[in-house]
């Protein structure tokens, strides 16, 4: 029986996916965060040194006969040397006027005295930094502002901050994978513990309704208690409503089993032929009733556990005797005997009890229709394919009806002398299909009947 | 033969009984457990049939201390229920064969002797009449040290003649102790079975004797 479940995606993949989506954003904010750190702290530096080297500069800014000079001194240059070697470029202004240096190079307007100012600006393509620095200087006729912009491309810092970035991309990268691989971990060991539990309810038997007692994770005890409180309730109604058949049927059963003992006891003295024909229909009548209860029961217990097959390996031989030894004093009362073919060990994967009922209704069958002193046979056949023939030495079933049997209650003409509900051959047939097989009827050279479980 | 029946029903007891004792067995009755531990600590008996509903407990629990003292005398179960999963938990617990009710007094009186088969051998079940020997358990018959292996309805019908030798049966009779109702069996068949049984006595000194208009006697010249 395949259960209709409403499915709305995995809690697994669910889990996986958060962790490990939540893994990467950290992993991207990470590397961000890092690299524009990196790039502050490197531009610092490079800052200090671009203000150390213009400040050198201007600290000897003097004015001379009436002209500022300035002499640059050599170590302001040489401590910009990078490994990249990144080019230097100055400018000299008097206030917008330039003295010396590159014309592009402009001082911004709203310069302090004594503090740097930086800008980044884009020069031949190459990015530059720029600090610019003022000074004022007194001269004879006032003061007059000097200042010197030193400007450096960044070639190197680029590359210092991209060896960063690789560095902390690759960090980045092994957080991410060591979180996923976390995320899926911690995703399969919480979905494996309800795995575990869908394991231990379905390996379970159909009969099997106690209560789950391996432990399990607090998160899921509230689920595992429903459950258990479900299945409790559900063995006790069945219970109740097994007990209620069996009560009910000693409660039939008992008082019919009394009136068929009496009615056969009565025979025993009476003579007369009235009397007797109707203690005898009394009897048959019981007999009818008793019969049609059991297949009754035995094909509500197919219909149900052809839908749920507790299936075992099955050694068809052992089956086959017991039940041919459980049948054998029926058969005597007949003189009829009962006679096993098999062509080989017949192992099968199937439902001991199915098999067992249905292989019980159909000898039962022959033993019902077959005449006195007969034999039944009961043959398996291996090859090629499993079957199991009931075959008896009775008139066979009649043509025009061989393929009406197998319906429920329908029951074949002339037997009207024999006790029958109509459910056998019924039960027989379900019993092979629940088993993906088939049952055929069909007559022998002979005329009996023979009836096969193809399986 | 010796039977211990265990039924509350009284009605039902009573019927089982003389439906048993009118084939010359002895039966005792017991309605509840302690009834029959009681008869089964004190007596000997060959076969028990034992209902499973009883007032003070579970035919099944009788069957379970039964088996637990070693105590081999076989058990069938009469039981109201019907399903294979009963049957089987019935086998399993040391029954012998379980029969539902209601049952055939035919296939009953079967069953016993296909049990009583199985468990005790035939020793006790031997009869010897001069030159006759006839085990109604096995089916044999010895006459003049020749074995034959009777037939079921041979053997039944033989059975109950020797049982009350002397005795004259109609056929109407003898068709109603010994053939179920499911079966339709005419009284003419009785003829085929009373022929074969005096094929296999001749020259023994049980004689089937024919009484014109009544019916059959058997006769032991011993």
């Amino acid at each position: 029986m395949t259960a209709d479940v409403n499915v709305s995606g995995s809690l697994r993949r669910r889990l996986t996916l958060i962790l490990t989506g939540g893994a990467a954003v950290l992993a991207v904010i990470l590397f961000l965060v890092v690299r524009v750190l990196a790039a502050q702290v490197a531009q610092q530096g490079q800052d200090n040194i671009l203000t150390a080297s213009m400040a050198s500069a201007l600290d000897t800014a003097v004015i001379r006969e009436g002209r500022i000079t300035l002499d640059f001194p050599y170590s302001s240059f040489s401590m910009l040397n990078t490994v990249a070697d990144d080019r230097v470029f100055y400018a000299i202004h008097e206030g917008a006027t330039l003295l010396s240096g590159y014309n592009w190079l402009v001082p911004p307007s709203d310069l302090v005295n004594g503090v740097a100012t930086f800008e980044t600006t884009i020069f031949n393509g190459d990015q530059v930094r720029v600090a610019t620095g003022m000074r004022v200087l007194t001269g004879a006729d006032g003061p007059r502002t000097v200042s010197v912009s030193i400007a450096q491309t960044q070639d190197a810092l680029s590359n210092t901050l991209n060896a960063i970035s690789r560095n902390i991309a690759l960090l980045g990268l092994g957080f991410f994978v060591l979180s996923s691989v976390l995320a899926i971990w911690a995703a399969s060991t919480t979905s494996g513990q309800m795995h575990r539990l869908t394991t231990s309810v379905t390996r379970r038997g159909p009969q099997d309704l106690s209560p789950v007692t391996k432990p399990v994770p607090s998160e899921m005890a509230p689920l595992v208690g429903s459950l258990n409180r479900f299945m409790s309730r559900l063995d006790q109604s069945l219970t109740q409503s097994e007990d209620f058949i069996a009560e009910a049927a000693h409660r039939i059963r008992t008082p019919l089993a009394t009136v068929r003992s009496h009615a056969e006891a009565t025979l025993q003295r009476v003579e007369h032929k009235e009397n007797r024909k109707s203690l005898q229909a009394m009897v048959r009548a019981i007999d009818e009733s008793s019969r049609a209860a059991g297949q009754l029961l035995d094909h509500a217990m197919v219909t149900f556990r052809a839908e749920n097959l507790e299936t075992s390996q099955i050694d068809l031989t052992d089956l086959l005797r017991d039940l041919v030894q459980s049948m054998s004093p029926m058969a005597e009362m007949k003189d009829i005997s009962i006679a096993m073919e098999l062509d080989g060990p017949a192992n099968l994967q199937g439902d001991a009890i199915l098999l067992q009922n249905a292989l019980r209704n159909l000898i039962d069958n022959a033993l019902k229709y077959a005449p006195v002193e007969t034999g039944v046979t009961v043959r398996v056949v291996t090859d090629p394919r499993l079957a199991i023939s009931i075959i008896d030495q009775g008139q066979g079933f009649a043509a025009d009806e061989i393929h009406t049997l197998r319906g429920r209650f329908i029951r074949g003409k002339d037997m009207d002398n024999t006790v029958g509900s109509g459910l056998g051959l019924t039960i027989a047939h379900e019993v092979a299909i629940a088993h993906g097989g088939e049952m055929i009827l069909t007559n022998t050279a002979e005329g009996g009947a023979c009836v096969t479980l193809y399986l | 033969m010796k039977y211990l029946l265990v039924e509350d029903n009284l009605e039902l007891a009573e019927a089982v009984a003389s439906r048993i004792r009118l084939d010359g067995h002895t039966v005792d009755h017991a309605a509840k457990i302690a009834e029959a531990s009681a008869f089964v600590d004190t007596g000997e008996y060959d076969l028990i049939l034992l209902d499973i509903m009883l007032p003070d407990g579970d035919g099944r629990s009788f069957l379970k201390q039964h088996r637990a003292r070693k105590n081999l005398t076989p058990v069938i179960v009469l039981t109201a229920r019907s399903q294979v999963s009963d049957r089987i938990s019935l086998l399993d617990l040391g029954a012998d064969d379980y029969l539902t009710k209601p049952f055939d007094h035919a296939e009953l009186q079967a069953r016993c002797r296909a049990v009583l088969r199985r468990n005790a051998g035939s020793a006790l079940s031997v009869q010897t009449f001069g030159d006759v020997e006839f085990d109604a358990v096995s089916g044999i018959l010895i006459v003049n040290k020749e074995s034959i292996n009777l037939r079921n309805r041979e053997l039944r019908l033989l059975e109950l003649l020797i049982g009350s030798k002397g005795q004259v049966f109609s056929k109407q009779k003898l068709v109603d102790r010994l053939f179920s109702y499911d079966d339709d069996v005419s009284e003419n068949a009785i003829e085929v079975y009373i022929g074969r049984l005096r094929k296999h006595l001749e020259g023994s000194k049980l004689r089937i004797v024919t009484l014109r208009g009544l019916g059959y006697r058997l006769d032991y010249d011993g």
